[in-house]
């Protein structure tokens, strides 16, 4: 047992726990954030993805030791029902899930693309929510609301 | 045959209304100006909770903010059976609007006795009923004088179509906003107090037993609460989920195990399902007035490999026990079968077990929904009255949930002297498609078989045609073809445990056929969708494919490499008609570019779910058609995880646009599994279309396009 010491949503946050165990497994068990999803436990998926600095990670696979330090933001930082972020917005706008269990981590890829590629091309989005599964097949609608929320974005 | 009664009968209730009639199990006013509905199906992702509220606010003239949908649970709900099979908009559906409609007019009567205003004069807007000379009262102001504890009568008459204010409209879904914001919605993300969690132990090769645990390793783990074993079943229950996860690996450390059951040769998959014994139907026969003379016979054989569930989410229960009463949370499609399942397990009567429905992710079928809530209850016995929180991993979700059944199609047509289709013979060979729980005698829960006194394996079996059928899904022809005979083979051995998958045989049945006509129309030199028009005679299917062409403006000119072709079904042959073309490009792999759908569902009730429906069931089923088929040498499962079970991704995914014919005076049928058959078709002859081989076995892979090809150099 021993203590890490990350930012979590902007706030300083510190862990008691093993520093071997998942930041997932931490942050739905020991924080209470059941937003990132376990989907397959071997970074596969993306149901869990997280941000950790400007990086969408699997946070099934990423030891608590490694964001000591470290900014991590989760789909409960990335917006809430008074202040939604534009992607989720959007989401809704094109009702772009099915089943949903998937989307919280492909919001969070979506959302590292955006900060590094403002306007990106459809190809593009595709090609950084690529690690990201949905098995409902909401793909073509997930890639219209993360350009209609670049768009909106830089509308400002 | 297959055509729908017509609509001329007596009135009678809604099959769903009929079974469970009492007007207070569908909808109960709220003191806050709230209306709690409650219907016996649920949500699966496919937003089936935001069609039935449109329905209930349209019926009753309230606002949709005022509609609380209650999730079902055997305490209180109707008893629906499953939610499957694309029924839900058809049987809840039906059952709520008349169960409105009904409550509408008793609550008319009682205000227009309490107004002293004829029933005619009255109004309702937003659930205020008001009348002439400014008199008003509502749902709310009523309710302590109206008893809903009576039964539905036939005769009411639901709104007509025109005068319906939500319905036909595409209203957002209620459940998104709680999805993209990151809610706990989902059963996984639910905690209740001091909740335990296990995890349960299951052996590498199929169905092999366990022969000797030594449990040391595992009670070492801090957390440790039981380790739990009956006969080959065992888990662990730890405090924490983590400890669960540790003290697993401990307990499989500790594990021997027997040599499991071999498996067949998943190279030559119809050679082994026609090699079974199996218990033969025939499913439909044709006469010909005047038999047409044949000339010539073709046949052809397709496969379809075993598919797997594979939902994002692995399935999640939790349970409780109190004495001998226990109480089940899950995500499975039916509360009540579940519940069913488990009083002959646990050799309780059904009153002692209540099992509440929550929100998993997509199931597409019967996956280990069912089976992860028996684990929960028996790790649960152990727990002193605690809950337990069970979670599969996702290996376990590969391999040891049921699977759609592996299928070998054979058909053959004789063909007179102008190359017309005078007879034709359709005979499957697969395992039953069904497998469900709540329907046997027997349990159908995996657990079930492990235990130390165990219940015998299910063999699954194929629900009656008047149901849609099984494996012979969608096998009897639309098209006038002057006679037939089709024949269903159901295996009497199950190796691989296989039960309900998206369409069930639908797809299997409806690749097989679209492929075998579109060569016969190319040996023909005909257009395949002028082909198709001439052999049908229902309008409404004629329609979708009329509609779908022109959208696809078909035929594309020809360009190299490029490919287009169509597909076309009636799900079930009484549901959705669905057609559709697909646009591929490749030579050695396969990629679908765009695939245009025309589809009728009737009225559809949120178009706009229609439409999310039919996108998500023709990017499953590219995913199937390019990617998909479980693994396994002669011992065990092996594709297991996503690198060994691809899925379509991103960069693959088609271009989808959808074309919905509407309705409104028709009653609507669900639009879940329409797609799959027809795209698993249109690609196919799409892929001859570009490369002049017909791929006859799914999936549509490299070595299966080169073997299609070396079968005609």
């Amino acid at each position: 047992m021993s203590s890490v010491r990350f930012r979590l949503n902007g706030a300083e946050t510190e862990v008691d726990a093993d520093p071997d165990r998942s930041l997932l497994d931490i942050l739905r068990r020991q924080l209470g954030m059941t937003g990132p999803h376990f989907g397959c436990g071997a970074g596969e998926c993306g149901a869990c993805n997280v941000i950790i600095g400007d990086h969408a990670v699997s946070a099934c696979d990423t030891p608590l030791w490694s964001v000591a330090g470290k900014d991590v933001t989760t789909i409960e930082g990335l917006g809430t029902s008074e202040r939604a972020h534009p992607l989720q917005r959007a989401f809704i706008a094109e009702q772009a899930l099915q089943c949903g269990y998937c989307v919280s981590g492909i919001l969070m890829s979506a959302a590292a693309l955006l900060k590094r590629n403002p306007s990106p091309t459809d190809r593009e989005v595709k090609e950084a929510l690529d690690r990201n599964l949905c098995r409902c097949g909401s793909h073509n609608r997930m890639v219209r609301a993360v350009l209609r929320a670049a768009e909106e974005m830089a509308a400002g | 045959m297959n055509q729908p009664a017509p609509a001329s009968s007596p009135p009678a209730l809604p099959v769903s209304l009929a079974a469970n009639p009492k007007l207070s199990s569908w909808l109960k006013f709220s003191s806050a100006g709230q209306v709690a509905i409650s219907p016996g199906k649920v949500e699966i992702g496919q937003g089936i909770v935001t069609a039935l509220a449109q329905i209930a606010a349209d019926e009753l003239d309230i606002d949709l903010s005022r509609v609380q949908m209650i999730r079902a649970s055997t305490a209180a709900s109707p008893n629906e059976g499953v939610t499957s099979g694309s029924l839900s908009i058809q049987q809840s559906g039906r059952a709520l609007r008349h169960a409105c409609a009904e409550v509408r007019r008793i609550f008319l009567q009682q205000a227009a006795e309490r107004l002293g205003v004829d029933i005619d004069a009255l109004d309702i807007e937003d659930g205020t009923i008001s009348g002439p000379g400014n008199v008003r009262t509502s749902y709310w102001e009523l309710a302590g004088e109206v008893s809903l504890d009576r039964d539905a009568t036939p005769g009411v008459t639901p709104k007509i179509a025109s005068r319906r204010a939500l319905a036909g409209n595409s209203i957002q879904r209620i459940d998104i906003p709680d999805k993209v914001l990151g809610r706990p919605r989902f059963i996984h993300d639910q905690a209740l107090a001091g909740m335990l969690h296990g995890r349960v132990l299951r052996p590498e090769n199929a169905r092999a037993k366990l022969t000797e645990l030594k449990e040391d390793g595992a009670r070492a783990v801090a957390g440790l609460v039981a380790v739990v074993r009956d006969g080959s079943f065992a888990g662990v229950v730890s405090e924490t989920e983590h400890g669960a996860e540790a003290a697993l690996n401990a307990l499989r450390k500790g594990a021997s195990w027997s040599d499991g059951e071999p498996l067949p040769d998943e190279n030559d998959l119809a050679s082994f399902l026609k090699a079974q014994p199996s218990e033969s139907t025939v499913i439909d026969k044709k006469t010909a007035a005047s038999p047409g003379v044949s000339k010539r016979t073709i046949r052809r054989q397709y496969t379809r490999p075993y598919i797997a569930h594979a939902s994002i989410a692995p399935s999640c229960a939790m349970a409780r026990w109190h004495g001998d009463r226990v109480h089940v949370w899950t995500h499975s499609q039916g509360v009540y079968l579940l519940r069913a399942d488990l009083a002959l397990v646990l050799k309780l009567p059904v009153e002692n077990i209540t099992v509440e429905h929550m929100e998993g992710a997509g199931c597409y079928g019967h996956n280990a929904a069912d089976d992860v809530a028996l684990d929960a209850v028996l790790l649960a016995k152990e727990a002193g009255g605690r809950s337990v929180r069970v979670q599969w991993s996702r290996q376990g979700e590969m391999s040891d949930a049921p699977f759609g059944a592996a299928m070998a199609i054979e058909i053959e047509a004789d063909l007179d002297e102008q190359g017309e289709i005078v007879d034709w013979r359709h005979s499957i060979w697969s395992n039953g498609h069904a497998a469900r729980p709540g329907r046997a005698a027997q349990p159908g829960l995996l657990a079930a078989f492990e235990l130390a006194d165990p219940f015998p394996r299910m063999i699954s079996t194929n629900p009656p045609q008047a149901n849609g059928g099984g494996g012979d899904r969608n096998s009897i022809p639309l098209y006038d073809f002057p006679s037939w005979q089709i024949e269903s083979h159901r295996l009497t051995t199950m190796p691989i445990r296989t039960s309900a998958l998206r369409t069930l045989g639908a797809q299997g049945n409806v690749f097989a056929i679209e492929s075998f006509l579109d060569e016969i129309a190319a040996e023909r030199g005909e257009d395949p969708v002028a082909f198709r028009l001439r052999h049908l005679r229902d309008e409404r299917a004629k329609d979708v494919i009329r509609a779908v062409a022109k959208r696809a403006k078909w035929k594309p000119e020809k360009q190299p490499g490029i490919g287009h072709g169509i597909g076309f079904a009636r799900y079930k042959n009484t549901g959705a008609y669905c057609a559709a073309i697909a646009e591929i490009e490749g030579a050695e792999d396969i990629s679908v570019r765009k695939l245009t759908l025309a589809v009728d569902v009737g009225e559809a009730i949120n178009p706009d779910g229609v439409i999310n429906q039919i996108e998500g069931g023709a990017i499953q089923a590219t995913s199937w058609v390019l990617k998909e088929r479980v693994r396994f040498d002669r011992q065990r499962i092996t594709s297991t995880s996503w690198t060994e079970y691809p899925i379509l991704r991103f960069s693959e995914v088609p271009d989808v646009e959808v074309e919905v014919i509407q309705r409104p005076e028709i009653d609507p049928v669900g639009a879940g599994e329409a797609a799959h058959g027809p795209v698993t078709s249109a690609i196919a002859n799409a892929v001859f279309d570009a490369l002049g081989v017909r791929v006859r076995h799914l999936p549509i892979i490299r070595d299966r396009i080169i073997a299609a090809m070396e079968l005609i150099s």
